[in-house]
């Protein structure tokens, strides 16, 4: 390389790999080193405790409730979200008029925020006075109102946060999905139909063997966004005096552990954040495996 | 826009973003005053108004609006910033000598305050923060619903539970406590109305390792059949109430004003009620106080300040609890000025603070032994969990974190 070239590559380079360095790997790095430590209100501790933290959050039933919770609701979540975002675009995709602004349409909520469509879900769509969004439509129907985020017993709170979920994200797996779809030739499904295909057997053996891939990468990012959950969690379930011990995702457990207000035990929430980051990385390996040994 | 023109864009984007101002603003030698925002109106133009009459120093005040607790607590872990603020003493924060004691600024005044509140300010027998008011909060109920559904104002627990069930009819609830159900502000009073606490009088164990602790949590599952969930606003806004959604509503006594504004005499206070002969009644009370972060370039200038905006300025420490919303003053001699507080439901408050009011966040109570017992308050009202075995678990984690603060 050249010396301007070599300078050209880290003018365009050095800003993006310094603030990798400075944002992403000197905290994670940070973390796992604050893990080790009784580290309680404090980024500089000095009192090492070695692997304590572990042992302590490993034992501490709110994280493991919180990991438990939450790979049950990946399993719910996850095949959900496909399966509604694969039928949205093989409709959408179907269609020959105003397709534009179908696609549109279900996109759309994407774009907005997830603070404020918690707010939107928890104020006015799922209200649990009577002038509520939805406890409205349910007195039409002559059913009387129900406090839907604050009902345990059965838990109408999923109800509320799957729904603000789902609203949310299907549209953009959706445009993933119609992005493959497109890819998979026409011939492909021309010579099925020669062959005298049905419907349901082109579908079942051109048009998901062709998606394999998109599905796969809506499978992982889904994976991933399942236990990242927090923001519709936190806004719609938590208040000014903390969080309830239910629907409590490991990601607000510890937000709460390790910077709430009082005692910020940032020991132990990195301890749970190295944990959890190990959880990801060996759900999203397993899964890769998995779907390679489907091919 | 082409890739390559694009991190161009981009590259000197994060260029310009890592150029830009720290925060550290070019105030120069200004103490720099920090308070949560309060929820009535004219509080902060008064507290401006207090800092810019301040002739020792140039003070300026940030009114913080969201999760004001937090951000204190990650402001005192390594910033100079803010000099002067308020909040709720933690033993943590004098472990981690993140706070100064302030025990030389109270002089001949110290018996005028009250006295509860200056010990819920003091760890290991020094004072690190000055009372500015006591809050409180009360049960607010409309006599006219009650007597309408032949109900007495409850003064038992049973009679709560009893009480908040017959009154909800239709549209009306009984009882509006927060939509968590109560778990947050009751958790205390519950322990209270059974003669337990937080924490044992040395404050070395916890104080709910009692039997007598798994009843009165039930006692919550049954109150739940009762209560308002779903309010548009949470329990320290008095809006369930005041729009008439409710018959009864456990708020904070400062909602005083709007609410007689909106149902005039028909109103009636009361404290949290009793288990049985062996409670008490009781309300929570809490007060910010004014601190000095430890970490401050000035610490000097900082007590000063404290000490004449927070010990001499009385007439300003009046109208600061009295004039905006009700609270009490922290100290007896200014109590007797505060006009609201001579009739009715104030009147009423007084005399509930004076009898049964109780430390309702100690600073040696652990915020992790405050979340397990509340995870497991919450699991008992609203789940159903099992009470004893809950609180077990409850019992076990506070013990371990509050004996973590004397190792």
């Amino acid at each position: 390389m050249t010396r301007g070239a070599t300078r050209t590559f880290w003018l365009f380079v050095g800003p993006f790999a310094a603030g990798l360095l400075l944002f992403t790997y000197l905290p994670i790095g940070w973390s796992a080193y604050l893990s080790l430590f009784d580290a309680r209100n404090t980024v500089t501790p000095t009192d090492f405790t070695g692997f304590d933290n572990y042992r302590d959050i490993l034992t501490d039933r709110a994280f493991l409730d919180s990991i438990g919770t939450f790979t049950l609701f990946a399993v719910f979540i996850i095949p959900t979200t496909v399966v509604l975002a694969l039928v949205l675009a093989l409709l959408v995709n179907q269609i020959r008029f105003a397709r534009a602004f179908f696609q549109s349409v279900f996109f759309l909520p994407f774009a907005c925020s997830y603070v404020v469509a918690s707010l939107v879900w928890k104020m006015s769509l799922f209200s649990g006075v009577d002038s509520g969004v939805v406890n409205t439509v349910l007195g039409w129907f002559g059913g009387s109102p129900r406090a839907w985020i604050g009902t345990v017993d059965p838990p109408l709170y999923w109800v509320v946060l799957v729904t603000a979920r789902l609203w949310l994200q299907l549209g953009f797996y959706m445009i993933l999905l119609i992005a493959a779809l497109r890819r998979i030739p026409r011939y492909h499904y021309e010579a099925a139909a020669i062959d005298g295909a049905t419907p349901w057997q082109s579908f079942r053996h051109v048009t998901l063997p062709g998606l394999r891939g998109a599905l796969i990468a809506v499978l992982t990012l889904n994976l991933i966004n399942a236990y990242q959950a927090f923001d519709e969690f936190y806004n719609i379930l938590g208040d000014s005096r903390g969080y309830p011990p239910f629907a409590r995702p490991p990601l607000v457990y510890l937000y709460y552990t390790s910077l709430g207000s009082g005692g910020q035990d940032l020991g132990r929430g990195s301890a749970g954040a190295v944990i959890l980051a190990l959880v990801i990385a060996l759900a999203t390996l397993l899964s890769g495996r998995v779907f390679r040994r489907a091919r | 826009m082409d890739r390559r023109s694009f991190l161009v864009v981009a590259g000197l984007l994060g260029v310009a973003a890592c150029g830009s101002n720290t925060g550290r603003g070019e105030g120069g030698g200004a103490l720099k005053h920090w308070y949560h925002a309060y929820g009535e109106d004219g509080v902060q133009d008064a507290v401006r108004r207090y800092a810019a009459a301040y002739p020792g120093a140039k003070v300026e005040v940030q009114w913080n609006p969201g999760d004001y607790d937090s951000k204190i607590v990650t402001a005192l872990q390594n910033s100079a910033v803010p000099d002067v603020f308020e909040a709720q003493v933690k033993a943590d924060w004098v472990r981690q000598k993140q706070v100064v004691p302030l025990d030389d600024l109270l002089g001949d005044t110290r018996d005028d305050f009250v006295r509860a509140l200056l010990d819920s300010q003091t760890v290991d027998g020094k004072l690190y923060g000055i009372p500015q008011a006591i809050d409180t909060q009360v049960l607010y109920y409309r006599p006219s619903l009650l007597a309408k559904a032949g109900v007495a104002p409850p003064r038992t627990v049973d009679e709560l539970v009893d009480a908040a069930k017959r009154l909800t009819t239709g549209s009306l609830h009984g009882l509006f406590a927060g939509n968590d159900g109560g778990v947050g502000v009751f958790t205390g009073p519950l322990l209270w109305s059974a003669g337990l606490d937080f924490l044992t009088k040395d404050g070395k164990a916890p104080g709910f390792d009692d039997p007598r602790a798994a009843t009165v949590f039930g006692k919550l599952r049954d109150l739940n059949q009762g209560l308002l969930l779903g309010a548009p606003t949470d329990w320290s806004d008095p809006g369930a109430f005041v729009d008439g959604r409710v018959a009864m509503q456990w708020t904070g006594l400062w909602n005083l004003p709007k609410i007689t504004a909106a149902h005039g005499t028909d109103v009636g206070v009361l404290p949290f009620p009793r288990l049985d002969d062996s409670g008490a009644e009781s309300v929570p009370v809490g007060a910010y106080s004014a601190m000095v972060n430890a970490r401050s370039t000035n610490i000097d200038a900082a007590k000063a300040y404290l000490k004449w905006l927070w010990v001499e300025k009385t007439d300003y420490q009046t109208e600061f609890a009295t004039a905006f919303g009700a609270h009490l003053p922290a100290r007896q001699s200014l109590a007797a000025r505060a006009q609201s507080l001579h009739s009715g439901p104030g009147k009423d408050a007084v005399g509930f603070v004076t009898g049964g009011g109780r430390i309702a966040s100690p600073a040696r109570w652990p915020a992790r032994a405050n979340t397990a017992l509340s995870d497991a308050v919450s699991r008992v009202a609203r789940q159903g969990a099992d009470p004893v075995g809950e609180l077990r678990s409850a019992v076990d984690i506070a013990r371990t974190e509050i004996a973590r603060l004397d190792r």
